[in-house]
């Protein structure tokens, strides 16, 4: 049996809006093996970001609050810890990479600093030893001229560059759990291609378990070993990246692998999910793909459907499967 | 053979940058160098590249939205580079564009009715304001909106129903070409093969001619008949789509489509892995200007740009390999 | 040209109502209404507008009329705010001046907000040489404090009304000058406008469909604030001397003669005096008020 290091039951977080409350995340269970890579996958509005967010407990600044479940890590839930004992948490036993690396970087401060500070406070280094330690760390994601990098500022580097640093800063003080927000999104294909082999590096030397927020379905397929699909605040299916690529069973699964071009599968006219993500205003009462479904039946608009195992390890948030 | 709608020959746009105060000697941005195509009535010609190779650039200069530098612009026979803006005016009714982000790209305080109205009263189409409006209707319809959308304002929709809002603007004067700037890569996956149908089925029925530009390889290889690719404000490679993607003779288009993730776990491609970054385009390479990246590279790359040849049948390279 | 293929794709939501239409109205009223401070100042406002327009008909007592029987007297229920030297009724003056008040007030900024956002409109829009023959000229301005400025032009056109009214336009023009050439110079980058563009639309046309709805927003703010700051600059200007002249029952006219009686009746100026504090804070409150709820990046 695979131990989970990150287990989510029941995680539920809203934002309370002047326009009335909105639930990014309602009802969320997800879970990640040590060692493994997760992908999780949805469009926005899925609630795919706001879970990582809850996680790493930075809803402070936005008017989102975990209202209800759990975040089990390592034994902790980390729901109920006070602000203070998450900071020794985050960028310690689990970080974060995310979407914008110039806008998670500090403009003003060299790039030595704001890495080996993060060393110095959580694994308590020395100077110069935390110096080393960056260095070696830029030098692992594959950044030539570590020394010079340094003490050089964020805005002296490539797109790509930076998000190798953000890897350096996250992989810095050894995290258990890397969780990695669309961080080859802003990326050109042939920087995409060098960060996505980095990380794959490292999870094959470091053994971190990652959990890779996307929603490229291409990325997926290579990166990670299961996946959990999200759609309006809700999974509803998760399996192994074969089961899910291979064997799909929500109608939504199926119809999002359908609608992306894939290069040299020639098909004449890509099939299209009808309609939009609908807005939390107008939440359908049942299943929430009901309106968007082209299997909906009766009942899917009167109760919203369970998990049901179809295989080992796969499940599925759907009628059809019952 | 027939002959081409549009026809750009030694198209440039070097931008000035005044490098500090005392420095009087300017230097220039070549944001596009010497770039030559064609595009037939009827088809779609994909422009791919990655951020910063120009290709924007190019098709903002296709509408004069930027003065090229230098160069031929012939549409429908006539050369349009040279023309002052009250020459071109109505020719601007045949050439319109649809724009990459769907919630900068429309007014915000215009009604939808408002939006689509613009070049209908620019262009002085109706004189009837009952007819206009049938027309508005009309072109909603088009493209899968009703009419009663026509009051409302762009923020309350979807960026899918938005974008689809900015199509059918395109669409209004009645154009022949449309140059579409990463129309879809805003867009949620499901919301993406939407409007690249729409696209699709306008052109059938409308008779359209696109330039299609995107980084987006497997969506440019799914709506385009001939492809180009594009590096540092050079076209590298252009032939018609199958023969690009079955049998790429460019080094850098090549690196280019080794680098799609593919959305099936099965396959493990091998990939050619880019060393470095883009050169920045105010100091571009001397030579070939791929040379600093390219495994082929020889000595010959770097002293001399390579001429931009026909290799095989109508499949063009600049590459000295061949 | 038919719709000659059914599209399978998107109806979007046809459960939206028309009743939840969101204009840019609405989102303004949303996000103003919570400003109570600046309702309260909206409300007095409101107030000030009535007063001056029926004022005049309503008050107890002619307001030129001398009545030497009651010469400076202070409050009582007969006279509100007492009597000046002239045994005139201060609050019948003060309600009739509300309007002399307000149209000086209005006219003014209107005149400077139309000169000014026209200006700044061309200047942003061309840039260029036009741009910094603008400008400048707005700096020259700018150099010189509003009141001196004032004073100086009515130096040369002589006392009176209609001259403050100039005056005061001429030193509010620069400063909408600027406010929109800011916003001009940010919205002139924006897709929407380059897409307005590749459509084929004229220079003008941009300018007043496109770009100067979306300066809107910076006007207003600036129009409201700039009212109370005119009304002040226009009641010294006749505080001096310079503006409307005795017996007009202009606020400034009336702090300027009761100077003479602070001691033995205070009342006189302390009326008037109250009124422009009032009416400048109110219409200062609402501009804050105004500012929050139209600025896009204030939104909780």
């Amino acid at each position: 049996m695979d131990k989970k290091i990150l287990e989510i039951k029941n995680l539920k977080t809203y934002f309370f809006t002047d326009n009335g409350i909105v639930k990014a995340v309602d009802g969320v269970d997800i879970h990640v093996n040590e060692g493994e890579t997760l992908g999780i996958v949805g469009e926005s509005g899925s609630g795919k970001s706001v879970t990582s967010l809850s996680i790493m407990g930075l809803l402070n600044d936005t008017s989102g609050k975990v209202v209800d479940g759990k975040i089990e890590f390592q034994g902790r839930n980390l729901v109920d810890l006070k602000e203070e004992d998450m900071r020794k948490i985050r960028g310690n036993d689990i970080a974060m990479i995310f979407q914008e690396p110039m806008t998670s970087l500090n403009p003003v401060l060299r790039i030595g600093k704001q890495i080996s500070e993060a060393i110095r406070l959580h694994l308590k280094y020395d100077k110069a030893r935390a110096k080393e330690h960056t260095i070696e760390m830029l030098k692992l994601v594959g950044i030539p001229r570590a020394e010079n990098i340094y003490s050089e500022f964020p805005f002296q580097l490539s797109g790509g560059m930076r998000q190798r640093v953000m890897i350096a800063m996250a992989m810095a003080c050894n995290p258990k759990l890397l969780i990695a927000d669309e961080p080859t999104t802003a990326l050109d294909v042939t920087i995409q291609a060098q960060i996505l082999d980095l990380m794959k590096k490292l999870k094959k030397d470091v053994g971190t378990a990652i959990m890779f927020v996307t929603h490229d379905l291409g990325v997926v397929a290579e990166m990670c070993d299961r996946v959990v699909v999200m759609y309006a605040g809700r999974v509803v299916e998760r399996g192994d990246v074969y089961q899910i690529f291979e064997n799909p069973k929500h109608p939504y699964t199926k119809g999002l692998l359908k609608s992306v071009p894939v290069l040299r599968q020639k098909v004449e006219r890509l099939a299209s999910i009808p309609g939009n993500v609908p807005s939390p205003k107008n939440m359908p009462k049942g299943c929430k793909f009901a309106p968007r479904c082209k299997n909906v039946f009766d009942k899917c608009w009167e109760e919203e459907p369970p998990f049901y195992n179809v295989e080992e390890n796969h499940s599925s948030k759907c009628w059809l499967c019952e | 053979m027939a002959k081409p709608l549009l026809e750009v020959k030694n198209l440039k746009k070097y931008f000035p940058v005044k490098k500090g105060i005392l420095n009087k000697k300017e230097k220039f941005v070549r944001a596009v160098d010497n770039v030559s195509f064609e595009i037939y009535n009827g088809e779609t010609l994909g422009l791919v590249g990655e951020s910063g190779c120009g290709k924007s650039t190019t098709g903002r200069m296709l509408l004069k939205l930027i003065e090229p530098t230098d160069g031929q612009i012939i549409f429908q026979g006539k050369d349009i580079s040279k023309m002052t803006d009250d020459e071109i005016r109505p020719l601007r009714k045949d050439i319109q564009m649809i724009f990459q982000d769907p919630y900068a790209s429309l007014n915000p305080r215009m009604t939808v009715g408002e939006i689509i109205a613009e070049p209908l009263i620019v262009h002085n189409m109706y004189k009837d304001s009952e007819e206009m409006k049938k027309r508005i209707h009309e072109l909603l319809g088009m493209v899968g909106l009703s009419s009663y959308h026509s009051v409302r304002y762009p923020h309350e929709f979807s960026g899918g129903q938005r974008q689809r809002i900015g199509i059918a603007r395109a669409l209004a004067a009645k154009p022949k070409l449309i140059i579409a700037d990463e129309p879809v890569s805003a867009l949620d996956v499901s919301i993406q093969s939407q409007v690249l149908n729409l696209m699709q089925d306008l052109q059938r029925d409308l008779d359209l001619t696109y330039l299609f530009i995107a980084h987006d390889l497997s969506v440019v290889e799914h709506i385009s008949d001939r492809v180009g690719v594009m590096y540092l404000g050079k076209i590298v490679e252009i032939t018609d789509k199958d023969t690009l993607y079955d049998n790429p003779l460019h080094p850098y288009t090549q690196a280019l489509l080794s680098a799609v993730p593919i959305p099936n776990p099965r396959i493990k491609k091998k990939r050619i892995i880019l060393e470095g970054n883009i050169p920045s385009p105010l100091n571009p390479p001397r030579g070939c200007a791929f040379h600093t990246r390219c495994k082929h590279a020889k000595d010959i790359c770097k002293k001399i740009a390579p001429e931009f040849k026909e290799v095989e049948d109508r499949h063009f390279t600049a590459c000295h390999l061949y | 040209m038919s719709q000659r293929t059914v599209r399978e794709v998107a109806k979007p939501n046809e459960n939206e109502k028309m009743e939840d239409i969101r204009t840019p109205f609405s989102e303004f009223w949303r996000k103003f209404k919570k400003q109570k401070t600046a309702i309260v100042a909206a409300l007095f406002i409101c107030l000030f507008f009535i007063t001056a327009i029926i004022g005049p008909y309503i008050v107890p007592y002619d307001v030129a009329e001398p009545d030497y029987d009651h010469i400076l007297e202070g409050p009582s229920s007969k006279h509100w705010f007492g009597t000046d030297a002239y045994g005139r009724d201060i609050f019948s003056r003060v309600i009739v001046g509300a309007r002399i008040s307000l149209a000086v007030g209005l006219s003014s900024v209107l005149v400077g907000a139309i000169l000014g956002s026209i200006l700044g409109l061309i200047s942003g829009y061309y840039g260029g040489w036009i741009d910094n023959v603008i400008m400048r000229i707005a700096d020259v301005l700018f150099a010189f404090p509003g009141i001196i400025l004032a004073i100086g032009i009515i130096a040369i056109l002589g006392p009176g009304l209609y001259n403050v009214v100039f005056a005061v336009a001429i030193f509010s023009t620069p400063m909408f000058a600027r406010i929109v050439r800011g916003s001009t110079l940010a919205i002139k980058e924006t897709v929407y406008v380059e897409a307005a563009k590749s459509i084929g639309t004229k220079d003008k046309r941009i300018m007043f469909k496109h770009i100067l709805p979306g300066t809107f927003s910076g006007i207003i703010v600036y129009f409201t604030m700039r009212i109370g700051t005119s009304i002040l600059t226009a009641s010294s200007l006749s505080f001096l001397g310079m503006g409307a002249q005795p017996p007009t029952p202009e606020w400034g006219a009336m702090l300027s003669s009761g100077r003479d009686y602070l001691g033995v009746a205070s009342h006189i100026t302390f009326f008037p005096g109250m009124a422009i504090f009032v009416t400048v804070l109110a219409f200062n409150l609402l501009g804050d008020g105004l500012r929050d709820a139209l600025d896009p990046k204030i939104d909780n």
